[in-house]
């Protein structure tokens, strides 16, 4: 692993600004930092925004892996509960529904000039990141504790020490989903 | 380079691009892509020059100093990424009501206004309960395979769906 450049501090600063203009040219290409494009795919009338996030899946799955195998990279898997996952993803899910962007594509809606982005999603998103930091010492001691299962990655649940097995599989059968997306017509 | 002016590519170019870009984070920067930490740590930010430093000792802030990290530089950059972007293909301009909004509420730019700041509420509660968004979770969380990231996309796709269907075919 680079250590050294990883511990630059203001140079991972920079790379995370590179990074980034590079993240909001493709999703702004890509048609998702439009309002239209999010709600017509959670109308189930335009698939663009599963098209992106699944062949972005797939290709950063074998590329991450390898470089791991490689030793030239590490996991960082988000801790989950059924509580903090479930529950959060579905309220989540009401918010992205009710705004039409996410907080990726909201900044790439800004970009791009959407005042209801700046002014609606971005200021809410703020507000409603402050009001769970408010109730975060509650929450913590209560539903977000509920069934716990921590760092957890499919390989360690089903005990498959080399993560190869489960990879080649699942990026195969995220492929096929595509296909069967792009052949069913939608 | 005519590429660069056009005003969309295919998702799965894009994609995959984005997925390279990842391999990149993982490896110069040892981090995940994300974007929805950036927003609870400019809030505290945003507390803190408001009510001072006891901010800080809030616990969620302990966690999530709020302070300019690599993330934080990264949602910045999404915002001149995509101004490069539009600003190549003429795709930039301003605008209060997006077309399909406008088609079933009309085009009163404050009731799209409050509604999208009452969506981006729900929407900073719930990425920081499910601990991340549809970038940390959607794609670094799935490219992974971690368990937490597939449950959470299920969630937001089956949130996200029930209420779009609700909003814009029992609704109207």
């Amino acid at each position: 692993m680079l250590t050294k450049l990883h511990g630059q501090k203001n140079l991972q600063l920079v790379l995370g600004l590179l990074i980034g203009i590079l993240f909001g040219f493709l999703l702004q290409k890509g048609g998702v930092t439009d309002y239209n494009v999010i709600i017509g795919q959670l109308l189930l009338t335009d698939f663009t925004v599963l098209r992106i996030m699944l062949s972005a899946s797939i290709t950063g799955m074998l590329g991450v892996h390898l470089l791991r195998s490689l030793g030239l990279a590490q996991l960082h898997p988000k801790p989950g509960s059924l509580g903090a996952t479930v529950l959060g993803g579905l309220i989540f899910g009401a918010g992205f529904a009710v705004l039409g962007y996410c907080p990726g594509t909201v900044a790439g809606a800004v970009g791009q000039g959407a005042l209801d982005a700046l002014f609606g999603g971005v200021v809410g998103i703020l507000i409603g990141s402050g009001i769970f930091a408010a109730l975060y010492p509650r929450l913590q001691r209560s539903v977000l504790r509920i069934g716990e299962f921590g760092e957890l990655t499919l390989p360690e649940a089903l005990r498959v020490t080399n993560a190869w097995v489960l990879v080649i599989p699942v990026a195969l059968a995220l492929t096929l989903l595509l296909w069967l997306l792009e052949n069913a017509g939608f | 380079m005519d590429w660069l002016m056009m005003e969309r590519w295919s998702p799965y170019a894009v994609g995959i691009g984005i997925g390279i870009l990842s391999w990149f984070a993982f490896l110069l920067s040892d981090k995940p892509i994300g974007c929805s930490t950036a927003y609870a740590r400019t809030s505290g930010m945003i507390e803190r020059l408001v009510r001072g430093d006891r901010v800080l000792k809030k616990e969620y802030y302990q966690k999530f100093e709020p302070v300019v990290d690599w993330e934080w530089m990264l949602v910045v950059g999404v915002v001149i990424g995509a101004f490069i972007a539009a600003q190549l293909s003429g795709a930039f301009h301003l605008l209060w009501v997006p077309s399909r909004w406008a088609a079933s509420f009309g085009p009163s730019p404050v009731l799209r206004w409050f509604v999208a700041l009452v969506g981006g509420v729900l929407m900073g509660l719930g990425a920081r309960w499910a601990g991340g968004c549809t970038s940390g979770h959607g794609i670094s969380g799935t490219l992974q395979l971690a368990v937490s990231s597939w449950l959470a996309v299920i969630c937001f796709f089956i949130g996200g769906i029930a209420t779009a269907m609700l909003i814009f075919h029992v609704l109207i």
